[in-house]
């Protein structure tokens, strides 16, 4: 039931939605339909799924998502239980999200000192006999790096659907039978699904897209859609192209979403 | 003499210096109906929970078929419970909540089929497989967390307050239904609740627990006639208590006249608690009564009138009776021998037991 009170409520929304995000995506769909001279084109289009530059671009921001996604996921799950469990949970989990509240180029960098030739992780592996070794701009650094910052953003929506897990739920299924393990696979890992969801889009999707790390930490080697996008904006100047790939990545994120949507009514509290 | 199927010994339960449990000493027979009776916060539920394994006793034992099992895991334990908020699996449908346990235990597919279809017409659900437990009522999840505790097969089963969240009606509906699975089954339940009334509708034997201690344990029918105590008188159902000294035997003072009653057995001139029941107490013409009450209020119940009334020693009185009377009119009550009951202060379970033996040979 819409009232016509809950009206100038929805102003800001509104403003909101049509200047950030439907006119910017209007122009971004219209830049990318046309070729440097503003004539209507498919061209960048059959550009991209031609060259097999952008499709390699494809695979490797994809693959390195996934691979972000797969080990945020698996240090995740494990830590945000143990962390459900304990006295003051939410102070230990605010430990975890502070550093999310350091800008992403602050945190770039002071990965840059851990890691270079003459790092303190160098120094350390000096100190035992097997450094110095490039650290910095392997794929490795690329992944560790991106992997502790998005971490974050994979604990927070798997804790908050863990402790909303009926407590008595895990003791009813101890009560039929159940170890621990199987009361975890069987009981409560269904039931956290919907924050597991949550935390896979909070991840794979933003790391899709990633590109200062891939220069700074990964020395670019690792070459994603996103840093696509900044060199077609700000060095080659060819707009349509980067709005395409830029659609391109839009598109991905909605499959993405689509993916992993709440497939069934089931699993839902 | 049979094996109690569980025994408790001296069992003691306590968090840092705050006691619980009092040195609880029970024994339940194996293929009856028990009733933990008591307040909340009385320990009743920490008993239920020492039973299903989900506490440890602080010391003290715990017998299951003369085996202590104080340090067997909960998932080790044949006994199942049916949880106060019922805590059926969100993310299963009614078939895989009650074949849970058996898919647990790697039980054929075909078997646990037919357990499950058997359970669900036991609890009177068949047809609801499929059904999601957000599709269900609360009394049809009661049903499925009982079905899914008995397709278990456990030798006892544990109901904590299992019907408090349902309506009265419905309520009453699941005791003469859980009264009829458990004779039919012949398992032995162990039913935990705070509703005097439901205790005494369902059980074969009901334990009273307050601050941590059996008060008193018995059949309803003993339990509610003979209570040992003021706490008992008072908890289970209405009672007059009115304090009074034991004359002689089969004699007792009180409201400053004496009164021929059935007990005895304690000494002369002893100072006693009185229970008459409500119910045990009749409206008559001040002439022909033995006390005289002012009525302060009547309440009309449906099936009878609840009045409360005071006498000259400022006593009050709690009297049920199907006709009505006016408020503020003087009357006079009256009761039989056999309605008064006496309660000694202090004294034991095992004192009482012995002194209603000794005199009910005389």
């Amino acid at each position: 039931m819409k009232s016509k009170q809950s009206i100038p409520y929805m102003v800001p929304y509104v403003l909101w939605i049509v200047l950030f995000v439907i006119l910017p995506l209007l122009l971004m769909l219209i830049q990318s339909l046309q070729d440097i001279h503003q004539q209507w084109t498919l061209a960048n289009y059959a550009n991209f799924f031609r060259s097999g530059t952008y499709l390699k671009m494809t695979f490797n921001s994809i693959f390195y998502a996934f691979l972000v996604t797969v080990i945020t996921l698996s240090i995740s799950y494990p830590m945000a239980y143990g962390l459900s469990r304990v006295k003051n949970s939410q102070f230990w989990l605010l430990l975890v999200i502070l550093p999310t509240w350091v800008n992403l180029l602050l945190k770039a960098y002071a990965f840059i000192g851990l890691l270079s030739q003459t790092g303190t992780v160098n120094q350390f592996l000096g100190f035992i006999g097997i450094g110095p070794q490039q650290l910095l701009f392997t794929d490795t650094s690329f992944i560790l790096v991106a992997s502790y910052i998005e971490l974050p953003f994979m604990i927070l929506p798997i804790f908050n659907s863990l402790v909303e897990v009926n407590p008595s739920l895990p003791n009813a299924a101890r009560d039929l039978g159940a170890t621990p393990w199987q009361t975890l696979r069987r009981v409560i890992f269904p039931l956290t699904l919907g924050g597991v969801r949550a935390g896979v889009q909070a991840v794979f999707i933003p790391t899709l897209s990633l590109f200062m790390l891939t220069r700074l930490i990964g020395g670019n080697r690792v070459i994603t859609l996103g840093t696509a996008i900044e060199e077609h904006f700000l060095i080659t100047q060819n707009w349509g192209m980067g709005s395409t790939i830029g659609i391109i990545l839009v598109v991905a994120m909605g499959i993405t979403m689509y993916v992993t949507r709440d497939r069934k009514k089931r699993g839902k509290r | 003499m049979t094996q109690p199927i569980i025994e408790f010994r001296n069992v003691v339960k306590k968090y840092d210096d705050h006691v619980v449990l009092n040195g609880v000493d029970l024994e339940i027979d194996a293929g009856k109906f028990y009733t933990l009776l008591g307040p909340s916060g009385s320990g009743k539920t920490t008993i239920l929970r020492l039973i299903s394994g989900f506490l440890d006793a602080s010391s003290g034992d715990i017998l299951f078929d003369g085996k202590r099992i104080n340090d067997v895991p909960a998932e080790k334990r044949q006994v199942n419970t049916v949880f106060q908020n019922y805590a059926l699996f969100p993310s299963m449908n009614v078939y895989e909540n009650v074949a849970f346990g058996m898919t647990l235990r790697g039980v054929a597919p075909a078997q646990i089929k037919t357990k499950v279809t058997e359970m669900l017409e036991l609890v009177k659900l068949k047809g609801f497989e499929e059904r999601e437990i957000d599709e269900l009522s609360g009394g049809q999840q009661q049903r499925v967390a009982i079905a899914r505790a008995l397709a278990n097969d456990p030798k006892v089963l544990l109901l904590d307050e299992p019907l408090s969240a349902l309506d009265y009606k419905l309520r009453k509906e699941m005791q003469y239904e859980l009264r009829a699975i458990q004779q039919r089954l012949g398992i032995t339940f162990i039913f935990v609740t705070h509703d005097q009334e439901e205790a005494l509708a369902m059980s074969d034997w009901i334990f009273v627990i307050n601050d941590g201690e059996v008060v008193q344990n018995g059949d309803p029918i003993d339990i509610y006639d003979e209570p040992i105590n003021h706490f008992v008188a008072d908890f289970i159902g209405e009672a007059n208590i009115i304090p009074g000294t034991m004359v002689a035997d089969n004699l007792v003072h009180f409201n400053g006249q004496d009164f021929k009653n059935v007990d005895g057995g304690m000494r002369p001139n002893e100072p006693v608690e009185v229970v008459i029941r409500p119910e045990d107490v009749d409206i008559v013409s001040v002439e022909a009564g033995a006390v005289t009450v002012r009525i302060d209020t009547v309440s009309f119940r449906g099936d009878y009138f609840e009045i409360t009334a005071s006498d000259m020693d400022h006593h009050e009185w709690q009297i049920q009776s199907t006709n009505g009377v006016e408020e503020g009119s003087r009357v006079g009550v009256t009761f039989d021998p056999e309605d008064i009951h006496i309660m000694r202060l202090n004294e034991t379970e095992e004192d009482f037991d012995a002194r209603l033996e000794a005199y009910d040979e005389e």
